[in-house]
Parts: structure tokens; C-alpha cells; sequence
């Protein structure tokens, strides 16, 4: 009985707990070609399996990392607090170039038209990875115990962790959904 | 230990014991204010030492001149019923020594704390230093917008002038300590408190931040330099200066690798586009003794080291690690050792 | 003696049932105050191998045993083990063995409470301990400051469990406390005055009184913190009109006196100690008195010499100034009693007189460089370095730790019927004693030349590697000597000495009792006309006859001069603390992750709670039946 409590133990603090890793929680490598797909060769298919898990989302130390760059880094200038402005809104539904972490890195290294800038080389992948996991968290898309919570800011929402989960709809399924 | 841990510790070693360690010693005092405190210090020293021994012989005394006992001695019950006189006055004269010298004590340090305040501040030398996690941020204000700087971790101020600092934080409570110059306060977020100071001896002096905020704590150290004040002039016109453009094509390679990677994300160089705050301004990075919040010293290899990994430095410090190509590296080098 | 005489129906009616639901059912104040004691010195032992790992990191300079970030929970942990989980609650857990037995009363007040007070305090350390084995493990220091303990900057659940911790141990206090002031209060024998109770009795009542003050202050600083990291209030939120200063008010409005109550108790285990090994009464008993209530109500009014380096206003910071240099005399006045007791005694030098006797060197030591830290100006310089860590140990191991050790030693006969080996002690002692100076005292240095606390390295040519070597060597000399401790106790419980009832020939009536007592304490409660009933002629001038044997009956006495009032009905062992302590434990583990913990655990936690209070019909009727009409 004893010695069954013990191991126990052991292993357990081996394991650890992945959410309270910090302060370097290993990144996920960057996504390759083959499995970031924006958009499907035909019209009318639905989107690609996700290809990557990014594992920073289960970290409590990375999703606050990625929330305090999106501070500094001003994408709030453009995103507002997510609720978007001169760029999209982060915290809704809609994502135009797809909502899975992938799709999200992409977006932040490559840039976009009208106005999202390339961050490639600007970024270093944990950077991109804590941003991504940040971004998720936005619309609730991250489990709430690592979910970042007020920021000792002014504070125009919720915090991420107490915000209803969206269900991603990209842009082919608001094209599909019927109107009004 | 590593024999490569070793070597970097021997070097550090060697490279520390050249140069003379700036003082951070509340028993070493250099400004006025840590002159009063430490003269306080020594009194309230004289007088705890005196109590001390005091009690103490009267403690060794008692307990060596009183007859021994065993479990089964008989008690002496007789003293429940009546005053004891002989007792009584030494414990009396005891408790009214110790209140008249806690009384001098407390007027002492009133003494001290008004000596503290009271510091002429004309033609007081502004400074605003922000804390951040683990650096800090030091600008200097001036009537005149455009005379005003910011520089980081290593503040300078002339000797025989006061000096008044403005304390902010960025984010968590810092506090900012040079022992041989001045008490402490606290840096409080939501707050911004005040911590004038003046030393009349030219020196360099060494604070560290003197409140938990995180990883880093141990590792934030800032260093004042007090110059002779024409020597403190010419300091502050070079800091007002943006910095120099680069003039071979290693140092404008050097400053193409600054602004295509991560670093101008995060660092300004007046003078250039790089004007991000979220990191030490680096103007006049080559004009610094130290790096990293005085963690390393300012050289070649130290500051290459630093800038591929920060974190074998300073784990968990904000600043991610840079690879970059050899030739890369040289070229950065390059034009860092520019920014005098 | 009265007490010593069997009586089995006595001790039937107040065993605890046997197995396993008995042991769960246990509610005889000394069978649960036992397990708090092991409890208590199990993390006293779970914090000193903390502090030996810190010494460990700090012995070199730029050392890589550990990290900042295992450093930083290290040091957390450490404190917050010893401030919440270590030196109140096992002041409480002495007192309510002794308190019941000095007092002459059969049993505690509330014992079911008191059962469910230590089920409390042993979940929520347990919780603690699980979480740091999962690096959930808190990391913001024992005070945990806003913002760095807030949510933008500790993420994760780690300040989370911290906080919950702080709820369960201050509920455990508050309980414990009014347990004993109402025990203190109305459950003396008859003739024991206010005036005739031991000293111990009053430390143990004005510390609880500062416990139900001071408490509620921290339970509602770690609130507001639970909320404002579990749902986003904004109590230490600047930027939305909080205050980061809030929290030090608060906590430190709980952790001046905090220190207090750690500190009173030892100075009831210093006056009982010495009055045995000295053969004479403590010389002036209305001035300890009166000094002990005196340094309870200035204790509440010190806290803000923890915030001297913040921007508070500096008038307001002389005031607690003055005050934190005034509280010394009703200290010092205590301390010359004692000398003149030792003074005018007849001395006899076994082990738990040595380690009062240290308390002369090293708390006398401690309390000065606290009138150096009273100072504002000198704490300027001083404050958040290596010298307060040098104070807070000095006050704490001298002023706390060396009695408790005596207490243990003066005790446990009592508690076990056997001796503690005298020669195991000695040595326990010395390398206590030397182990600690030589490990705290060069950290003063340290601290006025330069070095802060709470950092995991320091660079090597500041000058501190020496003074750091030295301490960690002291450590280790220290761990040792408390190691002895735990061997002196493991040995001298098979094969001590056999004590008897009255080992060291002293006056208070816990010694009237059996060694280890009988489960209902004295077969005959007895009435006194002293202080030390044991040792005046005439000092047991009676016994009160009537109480029944076959249930558990007190008898409840008046508050100042413990006239006889009415016999009460003690509640049988019982189940229901243990389990509505376990559904608050997952009440208060819920509701670090969701609030609606909060809903369902209340849900959960009322069902045992209204088990354990329903009246039971047989007890009414036995009640009842046993009132007498005039």
C-alpha cells in the first residue's frame, strides 16, 4: 500500500503538469507545406484535417506569453482588443484564412492582403506559437485552465478564459450558410 | 561541473577581479543619505549592542550564581503570597532603562528621516526609471523636450548635484536599491514614487532590484556612475546624440541583420527606424559597462553569447534567442560596437 | 491524588471507538490533538528540507543545483509551509492537549469542531503538497504580491492553490480558536480564577483572540485574489480602479499579528518551563499577564513597517515606527521577570530548561535588530535583504522554535509516559544551537552589505560567497540537531524512562493526571485555591462529586471566577467532521477551477453538515432527564 503511494507519487511528479510548465514549455515545430492548406483545389470540399497540434494551448506560461505580445506588438492596432477594427475580429466566428493553428501561423509569417504584415523573419517560431495558441484563446478555443485570464489592463471583455467557445466557420461555410 | 562552465566561471573571475566592484554596501556609504542612515546604523548599533550584553550578563549571571536543583527539590511556594521588593526594582529600573533608550531610539531615526528628506534639489537632475521585467528603464527628463533621452540599466548623474527619480513599473512591483547611496523604495504599478539622492564623491555604484518580481530577480542589477559634472555634461550631450550612421559595409550589413530580424521588434536606435520600447534602448549600447540589467560585462563575446541564447544567461528572461549565421553575427557586432 | 484513581466507565464513555471508522470518528481532544502535533512537525520537517535545498543553492555563488524557476517555489513553499502549516497550527494543536488538562476540565469545547478543524488543516496541506509534486506548486513568495501573483503575471493555477490554502488554514485557526476561548472561558475547574490560571492558559487565550481579528484579513486579501485570477475582478487592478497596495495593507494587517500569534504561545511554553525547573512561581504574574495583552493589541498596530520602502505617506510611517519600537517593552518586561525568576530560583538544567534558557540569547538578539528594522531609515536600507531573513529566524526559531523543542521535551511524558532520553537531548540542543547562530547570524552581514532575499544566485565578486558558505554549513549542522530530535522521539517511545505521573515535580494540574492521561483527563475533577495547586498546602481544596461517568458531562463553570454554572453533554465520536471535511475539501479544490464550484460543493458540503448537528433523540432525552429542578 505504501509503496503503491510512493510510485505514484514519483510518477506523477515526473509528469509534471504540461500546463504549468515555464518558464520554456518546448515549441511545436513550424507547420510545413504539406499540412497548411488555405484553400481546396474545388470548390464545394471541406477543409483538410488539421495538420498541427500546437501544444502551447494546454500551456498556461505560453498563452500568457502570446497575450502580452499581442499587446506589445500592437496587433491590437489593427485587431483591437479582438474586436477587430481596421483588421478582423478575433474573438467572433468568422475566420477568412482558416482557424486551425497552421492556418493561424501561416498567417502570421506570410502576411495577408489588405494590410495583415509578414512577420517571417521579424519572429522567432516560439514567439509565432505563443501568438497562435493566443489568438485561439481569443474565441474561447483553448481549455479554460490555461486560458489567460484579466490582464491588468483596462479591459473591454471578458477575460479569455470565461469567453463562450465560437464554432470556426472559415470562408467557404459563410459563403455555403444561407442568408438573413 | 562542466569544464566548459568552468572555464566561463574562471573567466568571469578573472575579468571581475581586473576591474574593482562598484559598491552595494549599506556599510560602505557614498551619498549623503546613506552617510545619515549608516550614522544612524552605528548608533543603533552601540546601543542593541550594549543592551545585549547587558541582558546577557544579567541572564549568566542569574543562572550561574543561583543554587541547583533537582525534579523532586521542594518548591518554594511561600513567594505566591507576597511581594518580592528585591525583585522588584531591578526589573522596574529595567523596563524604564529600556523605554527611555527605545525613546531615543525613535527620535533618532525621526532625526535621520528629516535629514533624509530634507535635501536641497535645486537644479535637481530628473530622471524617470520605469521597472520592467528584468531591466530597467531609465529616460531623462529635461524642461526642454527635445534635451530628453532614455538609456537603460546603467544611470549617470553628477557628483555634488541632487538627483531626483521618478519610480514607475511596467508591470510587477520592483524596487530600486543602491545600498551605497540611498535607502530603497518600491517601484508599484499604478503608482509613481520618488527617491531623491546625491553623492558628492565621483564613483560607480551598483543597485539591484530589491523586490521578488519573478525568474530574473537575482539577476537585475543597474549601476550608477556619478562624474565630475562637466564630465557628466559631455556624457549626456553624446546621449542626446541619435546614433552614428554606419559607415563600412560590415556595420551596414550589421544594421540590415538589426532591422530584417527579431531585434528591431523590441529595441530602438535613435536614428534609425528601429524605435520599439519593449526592450533597453540601445542607442548607445557601447557606451555601457554591462549588459543584461548588469549581468555580463560588455564585451564582444559576452554580448554574441547573449544575443544567440539570452536564456543560457537568464533563464526566462523576455528576450527570445536569436540564430543567427556566423557571418550574420559578425556584421551585427559590427555595428553595435558603433552606438558609443 | 484523585486523578490518578482507574475508573473504567469513566474511560469507556470517553474512548474513541476502535478501527478504522472509529479512528476516522475520533473526536477525544488528545487523540486529535496528537495527530495535529505529528502533523504540524511532519511539515515543519516537509519545510526544513526546503530551506536545506535553498541553503544547498545559495552555498556557492552563480550555482546550478536548481533553477529560478524550481528556486522560486522552493522558497514559497518553504515559507508558506512554515508560516501557515508549521508555527500557528501547532501552537494550537499543543494547547488543546494542555489546555483541558491545566485547566481540570474532562474535555475541550466543541470537540467535534475541533476534529474537523485538523481534517481541514490536514487537506489543505495535503492539497499543497500535491500540487508542488505536480509543479503546480506556488512560486510568488509566502506574501504573494499583486501583480506578481495576479493573473497577468502568475498564469496557470499554481497562485490559485496557494490562495485556497490560506482559506483552509485560516478557517482551521478561526475554529481552533474559538474552541479554546471558550473552553478557557468556561470550562475552568472550580476555584480557578482568572487570577490562579497558568500562564500558558493566558498566551493560548489572548493569541486566539488575535487569531479571530487577524484572520479574517488574509481570508479576504486571498479572496478578492481567487476572484479577480478565477473570474476577473479587479481588486488589485490600477488600471481599472484597484490598488496593487490593497493586498500589503491587507495581508500585512494579518501578518504582523501572524507573527505574534507565533510568538505568544512559546512565551506560555517559557513561563511553565521555567517555574518547574527554576522551584518557584514566575515572578510577576499580573505584569506577564498584562504584558501578554499588551503586546496583543500593538501587534495590530505595526503592519505598515512592512511597507516602509512603498510610497505610503512618511508621516504615517513614523507613527508605526514609534509603535513597532514600543511593542519591545512589554517583551523586555517579560523577559527581566523571567531573569529575576532565574534570579531567585533553584536551577535545574535538564533539556527543556536549556531550551528555554536559549530563548535569553537568541530572541534577545532577534527582537533587536527588530527595534533596527522599527527604524524607517535604517529600514531602507535593510528591508527585502538577507537581514530580515536573519531577524525572522532569530525571533522565530528563538523566540518559537527552542520553546516548542522544550515544550516536546517538558511534555512528552505526559503525552506518551516515557522520558526522553536526557543525553539524546543534550545533543539535540547544542547542535541546534550552534547549528542555528552559526547558519542566521552572518546573514545580517550579508544583508547590510548588499545581498537581497529571495534570489536564486548571486554574482561571485560581491563579496557574499563566504557569508553564504557559512550559512549553509550552519544549516546542516541545525539539520542534524533536529534530526537527533525525531531519533530522541522514535527511541525514547519504546524505551524511555517511564515517567510516571509528575516526572519533573511540578505545580500545574496537568501533572495530577495519569501519564499518559485517562481518555476523560481526571476521574474527579478537583477543585484549587492556588496558582500551582500542585505545590501549595491546600491547593486542591476539594473535588467536585456528580458529574456522570457514563456519558460524557462537563461541568461549565463562570468566566471570571469559574463558579460552578451547569453540567453540559459532550457529543459522542462521530464521523460527520471527517466527511464534511472532505466535501469542503472538494468545495474549496472545485472552485480553483471553476466558480460554480462554489454552487455544487455547497450543494455537496450541506447533506454531512446538517448529519452532524441534527440533535439526537437519545442524547435530548438523556438531557433532559438529567436536569434537576431548584
Amino acid at each position: 500500500m505504501k509503496t503503491t503511494v510512493l510510485s505514484m507519487l514519483l510518477l506523477a511528479s515526473l509528469a509534471g503538469c504540461y500546463r504549468e510548465e515555464r518558464p520554456d514549455p518546448a515549441p511545436p515545430s513550424p507547420p510545413t507545406e504539406s499540412n497548411v492548406r488555405l484553400s481546396e483545389i474545388e470548390p464545394g470540399q471541406k477543409a483538410a484535417p488539421p495538420g498541427v497540434s500546437n501544444q502551447y494551448e494546454e500551456n498556461a506560461y505560453a498563452l500568457s506569453q502570446g497575450k502580452t505580445l499581442f499587446r506589445k506588438f500592437n496587433c491590437s492596432g489593427c485587431h483591437g482588443q479582438g474586436g477587430g477594427g481596421m483588421g478582423p475580429a478575433l474573438m467572433d466566428d468568422k475566420w477568412n484564412y482558416g482557424s486551425e493553428p497552421e492556418n493561424i501561423y501561416a498567417t502570421i509569417v506570410q502576411g495577408r492582403p489588405n494590410g495583415m504584415p509578414a512577420f517571417g523573419g521579424h519572429l522567432t517560431n516560439e514567439q509565432v506559437w505563443q501568438l497562435v495558441a493566443y489568438v485561439r484563446s481569443m474565441s474561447g478555443q483553448v481549455g479554460v485552465d490555461a486560458a489567460p485570464s484579466r490582464s491588468d489592463e483596462f479591459q473591454s471583455a471578458p477575460p479569455e478564459g470565461r469567453r463562450e467557445k465560437e464554432e470556426p466557420k472559415d470562408a467557404s461555410d459563410a459563403a455555403a450558410a444561407p442568408k438573413g | 561541473m562542466t569544464v566548459r562552465a568552468l572555464a566561463s566561471l574562471l573567466l568571469l573571475a578573472a575579468s571581475s577581479a581586473l576591474a574593482a566592484v562598484p559598491a552595494q554596501n549599506a556599510l560602505e556609504p557614498h551619498g549623503v543619505q546613506a552617510l545619515a542612515i549608516h550614522d544612524l546604523w552605528r548608533l543603533t548599533l552601540l546601543v542593541c549592542t550594549l543592551v545585549f550584553a547587558a541582558v546577557l550578563a544579567a541572564f549568566l549571571y542569574a543562572i550561574w550564581r543561583a543554587p541547583r536543583s533537582k525534579e523532586r527539590t521542594a518548591p518554594d511556594v511561600a513567594v505566591l503570597d507576597q511581594p518580592e521588593p528585591k525583585l522588584r526594582r531591578p526589573v522596574v529600573i529595567g523596563v524604564a532603562v529600556s523605554a527611555v533608550l527605545l525613546v531615543v531610539l525613535i527620535v533618532a531615526d525621526f532625526v535621520t528621516e528629516r535629514r533624509l528628506a530634507h535635501l536641497p534639489l535645486k537644479d535637481a537632475v530628473r530622471i524617470e526609471v520605469t521597472g520592467h521585467l528584468w531591466w530597467w528603464g531609465v529616460r531623462y527628463l529635461d524642461d526642454e523636450p527635445s534635451r530628453m533621452f532614455s538609456t537603460a540599466n546603467e544611470i549617470h548623474v553628477p557628483a555634488g548635484k541632487p538627483v531626483i527619480l521618478k519610480l514607475n513599473s511596467a508591470d510587477v512591483i520592483h524596487s530600486f536599491w543602491a545600498p551605497s547611496l540611498h535607502g530603497k523604495k518600491d517601484l508599484i504599478p499604478g503608482r509613481t514614487a520618488l527617491l531623491h539622492f546625491r553623492t558628492d564623491k565621483p564613483g560607480v555604484y551598483r543597485g539591484q532590484c530589491a523586490e521578488f518580481c519573478g525568474f530574473e530577480h537575482a539577476l537585475m542589477a543597474f549601476t550608477v556612475v556619478a562624474d565630475p559634472p562637466e564630465q557628466y555634461e559631455a556624457w549626456a550631450a553624446r546621449q542626446r546624440q541619435p546614433a552614428p550612421a554606419p559607415v563600412t559595409d560590415l556595420q551596414k550589413q550589421g544594421l540590415a541583420v538589426f532591422m530584417r530580424s527579431t531585434c528591431a521588434m523590441c529595441h530602438a536606435i535613435a536614428g534609425t527606424e528601429a524605435g520599439a520600447r519593449l526592450g533597453p534602448d540601445l542607442t548607445h549600447l557601447a557606451s555601457r559597462s554591462m549588459i543584461a540589467s548588469g549581468t555580463l560585462p560588455n564585451t564582444r563575446q559576452y554580448l554574441a553569447a547573449w544575443i544567440l541564447d539570452p536564456q543560457r544567461f537568464k533563464k526566462g528572461a523576455n528576450m527570445p534567442p536569436t540564430p543567427l549565421s556566423a557571418q550574420d553575427l559578425n556584421a551585427l557586432m559590427a555595428y553595435l560596437e558603433t552606438l558609443k | 491524588m484523585s486523578a490518578d484513581a482507574n475508573n473504567p466507565v469513566l474511560d469507556r464513555s470517553w474512548s474513541d471507538p476502535p478501527g478504522l471508522i472509529g479512528w476516522l470518528s475520533a473526536i477525544n481532544h488528545k487523540t486529535i490533538s496528537i495527530r495535529f502535533m505529528l502533523t504540524t512537525m511532519g511539515f515543519f520537517a516537509a519545510g526544513g528540507v526546503l530551506a536545506m535545498i535553498i541553503r544547498l543553492q545559495l552555498a556557492r555563488p552563480e550555482n546550478k543545483l536548481v533553477g529560478p524557476d524550481f528556486y522560486n517555489q522552493l522558497f514559497t513553499m518553504h515559507g508558506t509551509t512554515m508560516m501557515f502549516l508549521f508555527a500557528v497550527p501547532v501552537m494550537q494543536a499543543v494547547a488543546t492537549y494542555l489546555v483541558p488538562l491545566m485547566i481540570g476540565s474532562r474535555g475541550i469545547a466543541f470537540p467535534r469542531m475541533n476534529a474537523f478543524a485538523y481534517w481541514i488543516f490536514l487537506f489543505g496541506g495535503l492539497m499543497l503538497y500535491i500540487a508542488f509534486i505536480l509543479d503546480i506548486g506556488p512560486d510568488a513568495g509566502w506574501f504573494a504580491y499583486p501583480p506578481l501573483a495576479g493573473p497577468e503575471y502568475s498564469p496557470g493555477k499554481r497562485m490559485d492553490f496557494w490562495a485556497q490554502l490560506i482559506t483552509y488554514t485560516e478557517l482551521s485557526g478561526l475554529l481552533e480558536a474559538v474552541i479554546l476561548i471558550t473552553t478557557i472561558f468556561k470550562m475552568r475547574t472550580p476555584g480557578m480564577t482568572l487570577n490562579r490560571m497558568p500562564l500558558f492558559v493566558w498566551t493560548m487565550l489572548v493569541t486566539s483572540f488575535m487569531v479571530m481579528f487577524a484572520m479574517p484579513s488574509v481570508m479576504l486579501a486571498s479572496t478578492a485574489l481567487i476572484t479577480d485570477r478565477l473570474v476577473g475582478t479587479h481588486f488589485y487592478n490600477p488600471a481599472e480602479g484597484g490598488d496593487v497596495l490593497l493586498w500589503q495593507h491587507l495581508f500585512w494587517f494579518f501578518g504582523h499579528p501572524e507573527v505574534y500569534l507565533i510568538f505568544i504561545p512559546p512565551l506560555g511554553f517559557m513561563s511553565s518551563i521555567i517555574a518547574t525547573f527554576a522551584r518557584r512561581p514566575i515572578y510577576g504574574y499580573p505584569v506577564m499577564v498584562l504584558a501578554v495583552i499588551a503586546t496583543a493589541f500593538l501587534a495590530f498596530s505595526l503592519w505598515v513597517h512592512h511597507m516602509f520602502a512603498t510610497n505610503v505617506p512618511e508621516l504615517g510611517k513614523s507613527f508605526f515606527t514609534a509603535a513597532s519600537a514600543m511593542i519591545a517593552i512589554p517583551t523586555a518586561a517579560q523577559i527581566f521577570c523571567w531573569i529575576a525568576t532565574l534570579w531567585a530560583g533553584r536551577l535545574n538544567f535538564r533539556t527543556p530548561m536549556l531550551f528555554a534558557l536559549s530563548f535569553f540569547f537568541i530572541l534577545t538578539i532577534g527582537g533587536l535588530t527588530g527595534i533596527m528594522l522599527a527604524s524607517v531609515s535604517l529600514d531602507l536600507q535593510v528591508h527585502d535583504t538577507f537581514f530580515v531573513v536573519a531577524h525572522l529566524h532569530y525571533v522565530l526559531i528563538g523566540g518559537a522554535v527552542f520553546p516548542l523543542f522544550g515544550a516536546f521535551y517538558y511534555w512528552f511524558p505526559k503525552f506518551t509516559g516515557r522520558l526522553m532520553s536526557e543525553r539524546l537531548g543534550k545533543w539535540n540542543f547544542w547542535l541546534m544551537f550552534v547549528g542555528f547562530n552559526v547558519a542566521f547570524f552572518p546573514m545580517h552581514i550579508a544583508g547590510l552589505r548588499g545581498m537581497p532575499r529571495r534570489v536564486y544566485t548571486y554574482p561571485a565578486e560581491m563579496g557574499w560567497n563566504l557569508l553564504n558558505l557559512v550559512s549553509s554549513i550552519g544549516a546542516a549542522i541545525l539539520a542534524v540537531g533536529i534530526l537527533l530530535f525525531v531519533i530522541n522521539v522514535l527511541v525514547s517511545r519504546r524505551r524511555g524512562e517511564v515517567a510516571g505521573a509528575d516526572p519533573w515535580g511540578a505545580g500545574t494540574l496537568e501533572w495530577a493526571t495519569a501519564s499518559p492521561p485517562a481518555p476523560g483527563n481526571f476521574a474527579q475533577p478537583v477543585v484549587v485555591a492556588s496558582r500551582f495547586p500542585l505545590w501549595s498546602p491546600g491547593g486542591v481544596a476539594g473535588v467536585v462529586r456528580g458529574l456522570a461517568d457514563d456519558r460524557r458531562e462537563v461541568l461549565v463553570t463562570s468566566v471570571l471566577d469559574a463558579v460552578p454554572n451547569h453540567r453540559a453533554m459532550m457529543p459522542e465520536s462521530s464521523i460527520w467532521p471527517f466527511v464534511s471535511a472532505v466535501a469542503v475539501t472538494v468545495l474549496f479544490v472545485g472552485s480553483i477551477f471553476t466558480p460554480w464550484a462554489v454552487v455544487w460543493g455547497a450543494v455537496l458540503a450541506t447533506p454531512p453538515l446538517i448529519v452532524w448537528f441534527w440533535p439526537k433523540r437519545k442524547a435530548t432525552q438523556m438531557n433532559l432527564e438529567r436536569e434537576v429542578k431548584p
